[in-house]
């Protein structure tokens, strides 16, 4: 079907949108790459009254490095970062994820903050953004603000993000340590949707594992934290994850911690159940990692 | 009572200049609007791939893309790259392989092959496969398809 019939603006800097924003309330929807809105547009899933259309905000498509920090833009596309040489030095994490974002030719025109607001409870960006501790940027009617990207994503298909405000951006800070990073999707057929998936970063210091987030996603309403497994893998060698005992407890710990909820085709045990496959494969790999 | 805007494009190497709604998409304005029905409507939902067109030079779903948003941007259909003869081999390699039946498909996959080619000229079947897995066919099973880019990527290196 065709989708009703709304206005459209487009702006050429952030405080046009927000001007917007405060006009039409409710009835106005920002669109960055459309990937998202314009399925939901067509099927009539959302009939909003105004479009505001971001692609004229140049300053906000840009991968840019700042000493230590690292920022991307929210109308940057995941081909930009597919193609981006910074990302894979120094963000390898979102290298290896961001060609399991549908295919091509979606991801030329989908962006970084279409899928940080949308909060897709399968999406692979809010996953990693936690993973990297990222900080979300965003812009509203008093200034700007900063929320942690693992305080971000807050329910199914809602964030932090309030309706009169706009997200700028992530910035990552880069650590002087050694880092890995792991990332996995199961799913039926290559190129569905996650029935599970996980993206982890870990930072190792001296040898021993300093930092390590494992963040689940596709599991539930919002990207999981797996941190009581995370704690109890704190302080061990790439050597110590060959241990069997040690991999069993981590496994079920995680088992445990990590709430599923079924969807349409996978259930709530299967889920559980491949939150430890997942692991296991985790593990194994940063166990060779050195 | 609509709320038409004014839109241009360089559409096929053309600059032209309508009026759309903006609720209407790219595809529906080509091949209502312009006639170019060479690409096809298959989901509406950026799934099928059938609607693959080219914007500022990258592959787009058509049908995820509006009008409006195609203002001062360069459009191609694969009208405009079969006259163009760029992609002559593509398009004689899937005569030869046989990678068409029903041909709803097609358009998409040369479409989405031409980026491939110009992205990656050394990319393997599997890079291949991985490739046009955005693109739905029903018919032909897709081994033809990956056969025909596979031959035309060996062919260009050969002669590059």
């Amino acid at each position: 079907m065709k989708a009703a019939a709304f206005n459209y603006e487009k702006v050429s800097n952030i405080a046009q949108a927000l001007s917007l924003l405060k006009v039409h309330g409710d009835q106005a929807k920002l669109i960055a790459g459309g990937q998202s809105l314009l399925p939901a547009l067509n099927m009539r899933l959302s009939a909003p009254q105004i479009l505001i259309d971001l692609q004229g905000i140049s300053e906000l498509k840009k991968i840019e490095e700042e000493g230590q920090v690292i920022r991307i833009g929210a109308m940057v596309t995941h081909t930009q970062i597919e193609n981006s040489a910074l990302v894979l030095e120094k963000l390898p994490l979102l290298s290896q994820a961001v060609t399991h974002i549908a295919h091509r030719a979606i991801r030329n025109l989908g962006t970084w903050g279409g899928s940080i607001v949308y909060g897709d409870p399968a999406a692979e960006w809010p996953a990693c953004a936690i993973a990297l501790d990222g900080v979300m940027l965003i812009a509203g009617p008093n200034g700007q603000r900063r929320v942690a990207a693992k305080d971000f994503f807050q329910d199914l298909y809602t964030t932090d993000l309030g309706p009169d405000e706009i997200f700028l951006g992530t910035e990552f800070t880069m650590t002087a340590l050694k880092s890995f990073h792991y990332f996995e999707e199961l799913s039926r057929r290559h190129g569905d949707y996650a029935v599970t998936g996980l993206a982890s970063q870990v930072e190792f210091d001296q040898g021993s594992i300093s930092a390590i987030r494992l963040v689940y996603f596709s599991v539930a309403a919002t990207p999981v934290l797996a941190t009581k497994a995370q704690n109890l893998l704190q302080g061990k060698k790439p050597q110590d994850l060959q241990n069997k005992d040690l991999l069993a407890q981590v496994c079920a710990l995680a088992r445990a911690e990590v709430p599923t909820v079924a969807d349409i085709t996978n259930s709530a045990t299967m889920k559980t159940h491949l939150v430890g496959v997942l692991l296991e494969r985790a593990l194994k790999a940063i166990s060779l990692s050195i | 009572m609509t709320n038409k805007t004014t839109i241009q494009m360089t559409l096929n190497g053309q600059l032209i200049q309508a009026e759309v709604e903006p609720r209407q998409h790219l595809v529906d304005f080509l091949r209502e609007d312009q006639s170019l029905t060479g690409s096809h409507l298959g989901c509406e939902q950026g799934a099928c791939g059938a609607c693959t067109v080219k914007m500022n030079g990258q592959i787009v779903r058509g049908c995820l893309v509006l009008a409006v948003q195609a203002d001062q941007a360069t459009i191609e259909t694969i009208e405009g790259i079969s006259t163009s003869g760029k992609y002559q081999d593509l398009q004689k390699a899937f005569l030869q392989f046989n990678a068409l039946q029903c041909g709803f498909c097609t358009s998409g996959m040369l479409l989405a092959a031409t980026e491939l080619i110009e992205t990656n000229p050394q990319a393997t079947r599997s890079q291949v496969r991985e490739w046009i897995s955005g693109n739905y066919c029903r018919c032909t099973g897709y081994q033809a398809i990956v056969d025909a880019i596979c031959h035309v990527l060996e062919e260009r290196l050969a002669h590059a």
